[in-house]
């Protein structure tokens, strides 16, 4: 009886479902084939070898170390001259009352001091105010201005979102609105070189964007400072905004309640130990709330002013790199470690845990 | 018909039906009352009365909407999620005055991530009700009256209609049975859907309707039906037909179940009593249980963390600002004097500077909102749908013969696949395919067949074992030459694949090959008269009935199990062919092996006796054509040896020896053994077992077995048949290769213990010399008690005989750990029910856990559900359960994985899966390779969002402490909340999707890399909180650096300060390089997708600024030319930027060398090899493959490894 392969048949209990899989294999169900779909992409698979750790670190570095001293010393090039005056400025009669004094417009507020140039400063010399714990980014002063008013004269009742400085008692739209502008600082300062005045420019001291786009052309100061509290400087209502540079500035809000501002420059260079004599007028009341003024005078270099701290960290996180890898290598040398040392695994540690 | 007609009796008579005419007993009262309302009025759609009841369609709905629920329950379901409901109020509370940000830049994004979700959700319904719809279309054939039937869909079937069911067919609704193709009115059902159980279940129709057989005889049929109301009860039902003046009880043996199928009978016709969601069937299924991964479950308590942290910051960060709000005014002196505070809002207010305070709270829990990442849970969700994208894409995963790929389901589940601990596993048609093969045999003490089993293939391809046959050893050494042990095992796979194709029976349950018997050439084997007896044997003592194809002149046998079938096709393909078999006879083809013709043979069928589980034998009394009495007898070794008489145990020795064999290899064995009586003998014989046959009282089944006993003794052994429950393909491989990555496997399976303890063997779940605790409750003594008939003290005593047994168990696995000696558990059904009451469960499962494998035979669906649960639960463990048949269901959807194996017609456990399988080999795959990748990518993913989130929150938050803790915020609203979105989205998208620690390939090779999930080191706490203290330590760098370098001074030449808006641009620049060039420290895997979207991010981030910044003021407001004006012309903007970017990720970069290099993981060291290129010198893997303290104790490997070791130690013995 010759079975093999020859008969087909059904047998016991199930039936035989055998011949399914001829049919319709135009229909096929299969999966097509993709690297991309059996996820077999071409791929790098970077790993932390010894070889990479050591050059990534040596790499970062070689690179940061000069980074750093470059920086370091174009840092190291910016001459600045601080100067705090709101405690000198206040006349010793007045040293016990320094709010009444501020605050009292009657008061002489000319206050003149000279500062000696410790060396070089080539033009421009840039002039800053610097506020201390002024929060500037207080959330209520920062949302109190309107964007909209200082663009263009025909949103000039915008001002909702000025409050309490949005209007005048009598309904009518302060321009600019706003805390910010309200508060717009007002002391000046004037400076003399060997009795000559050096001008201070206040051309380009404020963000060209800001002049072309936010600030008006059109838009000109109307009842600024007019209500019974004053804040700050007033401005010249024939004056568009756009060319209001210290008020553009001063719209800018600071990040950081210790911030500078610019005040202006000037285009002289300034020889080491030439005796500058400063007369600030000071109006803008930091006493209430205990802030310290500045006034700063810096040149600048390709970092911009003064700060040690990015050509220090760039020297430290850089040393620190060259470090690991000195150490990474000693490693290697002297602990070559094989492979196969299981105790590392961690459920090996707690077999108890399984 | 007249064949069939014939057939028909006969079939019945073997059967010797003794289910009894049903009567009315005391359940049947109930019917009418609470619970018992039901009314069918058959056949009559006009009936008035029929119309009053409003009985469900026929119309089965799994989908979880439709269109008018979607939109308001699907957003329900998304504001379930605590964190949706913070971002819900969040964005509510953005149009108040008190938000930190502009309120469209805060809905955004919350509308981007719930029409994503919900999109997802409706895609997944929409496929749930294609399904329906092809379900409820399916075609059944309906009286329409006048008696026509014509086919009509299941939807449209309603309460007492009459279907017409053919063979093969599904039932569409539960149904009575009316009447059948056979006289008697019987049919066999395949209940494999609803129990898993392969047997055939005998349902027989009333007397009363049984003779409404044909088409035209429902012409004026009508009956009214009264019976229980939809219940869950598969098992039981109470109902009466009324048919005309007759009143009949209806039970279960008229009860025919939705989704069980028609076998073996050419049609019935019905009655549809229960349609739709009231079958038993839908009724025992319970809504899916929506599961969700441990990851998840921990990844939510971290967003609670992170809300804890939020809600801290913002509370002390409202402390601070209240008090220095109280502080502005004293006295009615301004001290803040431009922040007017005299004349100010309650938000800032220093008369109500509490109120103030609270207010401020409020808008610092908005403020820091970007701690909680909105993106995560769409980004989990759109990653996991990748996920099974591929998953369902896997060509490896693709079952060609019956064309199905793999189908994950649902997926929410695809990285607790990479945690799995414990598989629990059905067996019928998920180890096994139910089919039964005869394999081998051995007859007069010599063994016979060459067919291998796959569990020898699985020991072959393991390694040259004693038991392999030339062919593999061949291949293996061919695969050998070839060199590298990669290659060798993909060689092995694939001729492992070809191998299969060629033995691949071309007759069904048989596969027997052994050209010393085959083709009639036992003829010349030295013992061929045993050999003819032992064939004649299988011919004969059966119960199968032949089926004579008219055409081709095939005869195919049905039979009440497919080993019983395979036996006569042994037979018959070894030259003894049953053809005929008549009430008092069989009739045979016989070679003869004198003439070496083929003759006709009759034999006379005196007796049946029959099988049961308690005798373990079946005998038949036949008279040959000499005259000569003879008993057959075919058994368990258990019994038979025991009976042999001392003449017949020639072969015994080494028939025990075959037999022992075989058990190892899983094979199922029988001994035959004959005897020849002599006429006094049997007539005696015969009468005194007519008379119990005869005899009414309850100990009727006790008596018979008492004569038959006495007849089957002194038998005369002729030999051993082995019949392979088949394997499914390469199942004992991936057994093998789950063992070795530690997970654990339990089978949970409906069948006897016998045959569960076969499949363990062929599984090698079980071994040779693996001690086995045995449960069982069908001991003497509980056999003795049930007798008595006491129920209580049945179960009193079963039960303390099973606490008894479990303790047993215990001081055995005690002494085992010390010995690490291997236990198997198995547990029978009756006993199983004892070891899950609540006060001995505890005590069940401690020692089933300590059980290397765990067998529970004869479990019922429940047990099964509740053995998962109590698994589940105790041990906090993740499940995965895997099964075919519906009465897997409750275990799929118990387990924290449901896998379903969709290579059955049967869709019921596919449908309640999570994952759908067409072969249990694939599990290997689904774990090893996707589910520990799944589960890398999730935890990495995870850890990666809330570093990201942490590095970008702190940052505002330590800004506000620059800014009196006012809530304004260093950057613009668009930059915000389009950093989830988009500047850090696609990487971690990526991430979830692509990322491979290693390749597939390595995932198989390194099996033991799984335990990184189950042990969950990837996402254990020390972990996440290692990111998020690396989120803070980027995010105090970030700012802190930012700080001091751009503090007042100029930034660039031109003398200009920073601003608010400069500082944010810049710091946020460097966030969006810190948390992408993170994101590319810490993936393994680089393909141009990675690439395409890190850089893309950072890169689209200036593109951002660019476009943004050119948009008009009134748009871009802060950030209006601040990157083209300001920034890109400061050399120190992009200076600062290299710096913290490099400072930032110095700390990760570190700890990470050291990690590799010092402490490495699994992955690591796999990578490492990896690299240095020695994962193919074997010495390399098989030092990182034996890392695992815990030896493995299942599997071809553990079972080589014990047999090389039983080697090893029996010379030792020796000498």
């Amino acid at each position: 009886m010759n079975t093999k392969g020859a008969t087909t048949s059904s047998a016991g209990g199930t039936d035989g479902a055998s011949d399914s899989s001829s049919a319709a294999k135009r229909n096929s169900k299969k999966p097509k084939y993709s690297r991309f779909t059996q996820q077999e992409l071409p791929a790098c698979k970077p790993i932390l070898t010894p070889g990479w750790v050591i050059t990534t670190f040596i790499f970062v570095g070689v690179i940061f170390i000069p980074i750093g001293l470059a920086s370091l010393f174009a840092s190291e090039r910016v001459v600045e001259i601080v100067y705090r005056y709101d405690e000198g400025c206040i006349p010793t009669n007045y040293s016990d009352q320094k709010l009444a004094y501020i605050q009292n417009s009657t008061t002489n507020k000319t206050c003149t001091r000279s500062l000696i140039v410790p060396k070089q400063m080539k033009r421009p010399v840039y002039v800053y105010y610097q506020l201390d714990n002024f929060y500037q980014n207080h959330r209520r002063y920062v949302k109190s201005r309107s964007d909209k008013q200082l663009r263009s004269r025909a949103s000039e009742s915008d001002t909702s979102t000025c409050d309490p400085e949005g209007t005048t008692p009598d309904n009518s739209p302060i321009v600019p609105c706003g805390l910010i502008a309200w508060s717009l600082f007002n002391d000046t300062y004037g400076f003399l070189v060997n009795n000559k005045t050096l001008k201070v420019s206040k051309r380009n001291i404020a963000w060209k964007s800001d002049q072309e786009h936010k600030f008006g052309s059109d838009v000109y100061p109307k009842n600024f400072q007019s209500g019974g509290l004053i804040g700050g400087a007033k401005l010249n209502a024939s004056i568009p905004l756009s060319e209001q540079a210290d008020l553009i500035v001063w719209m800018r809000t600071a990040a950081f309640p210790t911030f500078r501002k610019l005040y202006g420059k000037i285009e002289k260079d300034l020889e080491a130990n030439e005796n500058v004599t400063v007369v600030i007028q000071n109006n803008y009341n930091t006493y209430s709330f205990g802030g310290k003024k500045k006034l700063v005078l810096s040149t600048t270099s390709w970092i911009g002013g003064k700060n040690d701290f990015l050509g220090v960290a760039y020297l430290t996180v850089g040393g620190l790199c060259l470090f690991l890898a000195i150490s990474f290598i000693l490693v290697y040398v002297v602990k070559p470690r094989p492979l196969g040392d299981p105790s590392f695994l961690s459920w090996n540690r707690n077999p108890s845990g399984v | 018909m007249a064949g069939g007609r014939r057939k028909r009796q006969r079939f019945s008579r073997i059967h010797a039906f003794s289910c009894g005419r049903a009567s009315f007993n005391g359940e049947h009262s109930l019917i009418g009352g609470p619970g018992f309302s039901r009314v069918v009025y058959c056949n009559d759609p006009e009936c008035l009365e029929a119309s009053l009841h409003k009985y469900a369609a026929n119309y089965v709905r799994t989908t979880k909407y439709n269109i008018a629920t979607f939109f308001p329950k699907a957003l329900f379901e998304q504001f379930r999620r605590v964190a949706n409901i913070y971002f819900l109020i969040c964005a509510l509370l953005s149009f108040t005055p008190f938000s930190p940000y502009s309120a469209v830049s805060n809905v955004l994004p919350l509308v981007v991530v719930i029409g994503v979700t919900m999109g997802k959700e409706a895609i997944e319904d929409w496929r749930r009700f294609k399904q329906d719809i092809e379900m409820n279309n399916r075609n059944v054939k309906l009286h329409l009256g006048d008696g026509v039937f014509e086919q009509n869909k299941w939807k449209d079937l309603k309460v007492g209609d009459i279907v017409k069911v053919e063979k093969d067919e599904f039932f569409p609704a539960d149904l009575i049975l009316l009447s059948s193709s056979y006289d008697e009115a019987i049919c066999y059902v395949e209940t494999m859907n609803l129990d898993g159980e392969t047997n055939l279940k005998l349902k027989q129709a009333l007397d009363g309707t049984s003779n409404f057989n044909e088409d035209s005889s429902f012409q004026n049929f009508k009956a009214v039906i009264k019976c229980e109301d939809p219940n869950a009860n598969l098992y039981s039902f109470v109902g009466s037909l009324d048919l005309g003046e007759q009143q009949y009880p209806l039970t279960p043996q008229q009860l025919l179940l939705r989704d069980s199928k028609l076998r073996n009978t050419d049609y019935i016709y019905g009655v549809v009593i229960f349609t739709g969601h009231d079958t038993k069937v839908i009724q025992n299924s319970t809504a899916p249980p929506s599961k969700r991964s441990k990851i998840e479950k921990r990844m939510d308590k971290i967003v609670y963390f992170l809300f804890f942290v939020l809600v801290l910051m913002s509370f002390v960060g409202s402390i601070f600002f209240g008090i220095s709000t109280s502080e502005d005014l004293e006295d009615g002196v301004m001290k803040r004097w431009y922040l007017r505070p005299d004349d100010t809002t309650i938000y800032y207010d220093p008369e109500r500077a509490p109120a103030a305070a609270i207010l401020q709270f409020l808008t610092a829990l908005m403020l820091y909102s970007y701690l909680i990442p909105i993106s995560l849970y769409v980004s989990i969700e759109i990653v996991k749908v990748l996920q099974s994208i591929f998953i369902n894409r896997d060509v490896h995963m693709y079952y060609e013969e019956a064309d199905k790929p793999a189908r994950a389901r649902t997926s929410n589940l695809n990285e607790e696949l990479g945690q799995v601990d414990t598989i629990l596993s059905d067996k019928t048609g998920t180890l096994t395919c139910n089919s039964m093969e005869f394999i081998k045999c051995s007859v007069a003490g010599t063994a016979y067949g060459r067919g291998f089993t796959e569990v020898e293939r699985a020991l072959a391809t393991r390694k040259g074992s004693p038991l392999v046959e030339e062919e593999i050893e061949e291949e293996l050494s061919q695969a050998r030459r070839k060199g590298s042990p990669l290659v060798e095992e993909e060689i092995k796979e694939e001729s492992h694949v070809e191998d299969f194709g060629e033995t691949k029976p071309s007759i069904k349950g048989f596969n027997f090959m052994d050209e010393r018997i085959m083709n009639g050439n036992w003829v010349s084997e030295p013992r061929s008269d045993v050999i003819q007896k032992f064939l004649r044997l299988l011919a004969i003592c059966h119960t199968a009935i032949p089926d004579l194809d008219e055409e081709t002149g095939k005869i195919s046998y049905e039979a009440e199990s497919p080993d019983e079938a395979a036996f006569v096709i042994a037979a018959r393909e070894l030259g003894f062919e049953f053809y005929e078999r008549t009430q008092t006879s069989i009739s045979l083809h016989e070679l003869d092996p004198v003439s070496g013709r083929k003759v006709e043979r009759l034999y006379k069928l005196l007796n049946i006796l029959e099988f049961s589980s308690s005798r373990k034998r079946m005998s038949v009394i036949v008279r040959n054509e000499e005259g000569k009495l003879l008993l057959l007898c075919k058994g368990a070794d258990s019994v038979m040896f025991e009976r042999l008489a001392m003449d017949g145990r020639e072969f015994e020795e080494n028939t025990k020896e075959h037999i022992n064999e075989y058990a190892e290899a899983g094979l199922r064995t029988l001994v035959l053994a004959y005897r020849e009586l002599d006429e006094e003998e049997y007539n005696e014989f015969n009468k005194e077992f007519t008379e119990a046959k005869n005899s009414v009282s309850a100990d009727r089944e006790e008596m018979v077995e008492q004569v038959a006993e006495k007849i089957e003794k002194n038998l005369i052994l002729l030999g051993a048949t082995a019949v392979e429950d088949k394997l499914q393909n390469g199942v004992p491989e991936c057994i093998d290769k789950l063992a070795q990555a530690g997970i654990k496997m339990w089978v949970l399976t409906g069948d006897k213990m016998e045959t569960a303890i076969n499949i363990g063997f062929a599984c090698s779940l079980l071994r040779q010399g693996m001690k086995q605790i045995v449960i069982n409750s069908e001991t003497p003594e509980n056999k003795a008690l049930e007798k008595m008939g006491d129920k209580s003290a049945i179960a009193e005593a079963s039960k303390a005989s099973v606490v008894h047994q479990i303790s047993e168990g215990k001081t055995l696995l005690t002494a085992s750990t010390e010995s690490s000696e291997a236990l198997a558990l198995i547990i029978d059904g009756k006993s199983l029910t004892h070891a899950l009451e609540d006060d001995v469960k505890d005590m069940f499962l401690e020692l089933a856990i300590g059980c290397a494998s765990v067998i529970c035979c004869r479990s019922s669906p429940k047990q099964k559900a509740l053995v998962t649960r109590l698994l589940k639960i105790k041990t906090g463990k993740t499940t995965l359960a895997i099964g075919d048949g519906a009465n897997d269901v409750g275990m799929l959807q118990e387990a924290d994985i449901g896998v379903g194996i969709s290579g059955v017609e049967g869709m019921q456990a596919v449908m309640s899966s999570d994952i759908a399988l067409a072969q249990f080999r694939f599990l290997e795959r689904l774990l090893l390779v996707h589910g520990h990748w799944c589960y890398r990518r999730i935890s990495l993913m995870i850890c990666y969002f809330f570093y990201k989130n942490i590095a970008f929150g702190f940052t505002l938050f330590f800004y506000e402490a620059y800014s009196s803790f006012s809530g304004q915020t260093e950057y613009n609203d668009w930059y915000l909340s389009f950093y989830n979105v988009f500047f850090t989205s696609l990487p971690v998208i990526a991430l979830g999707v692509f990322d491979q620690d290693v390749s597939s390939r390595f995932c198989l090779k390194f099996p033991l890399l799984y335990q990184e999930g189950v042990q969950n080191v990837l996402f254990s706490w020390v972990r996440i909180l290692g990111w998020a203290f690396n989120g803070v330590l980027s995010s105090t760098i970030i700012f802190f650096f930012c700080l001091r370098a751009m503090e007042h001074q100029a930034f660039r030449r031109g003398g200009e300060v920073v601003g608010i808006e400069i500082l944010g641009t810049t710091m946020y620049t460097c966030v969006v390089w810190v948390v992408n060039c993170q994101m590319a420290l810490s993936i393994n895997y680089f393909t141009y997708i990675q690439h395409l979207f890190i850089w893309c991010s950072i890169g689209f981030w200036y593109i951002f600024l660019l476009a943004y910044g050119a948009m008009d003021p009134n748009i871009s407001t802060t950030a209006f030319m601040v990157f083209i004006e300001a920034c890109a012309p400061a050399p120190s903007y992009w200076l600062l930027t290299l710096f913290v970017l490099v400072s930032s990720l110095l700390p990760y970069f570190t700890y990470a060398a050291i990690q590799m290099r010092f402490f490495p993981m699994y992955h690591n060291m796999i990578q490492w090899i990896r690299t240095e290129g020695q994962c193919d010198d074997p010495e390399y893997c098989h030092m990182v493959r034996q890392r695992s303290l815990r030896p493995t104790t299942v599997g071809v490997t553990a079972r080589y490894e014990a047999k090389s070791n039983r080697w090893k130690d029996k010379p030792e013995e020796q000498s």
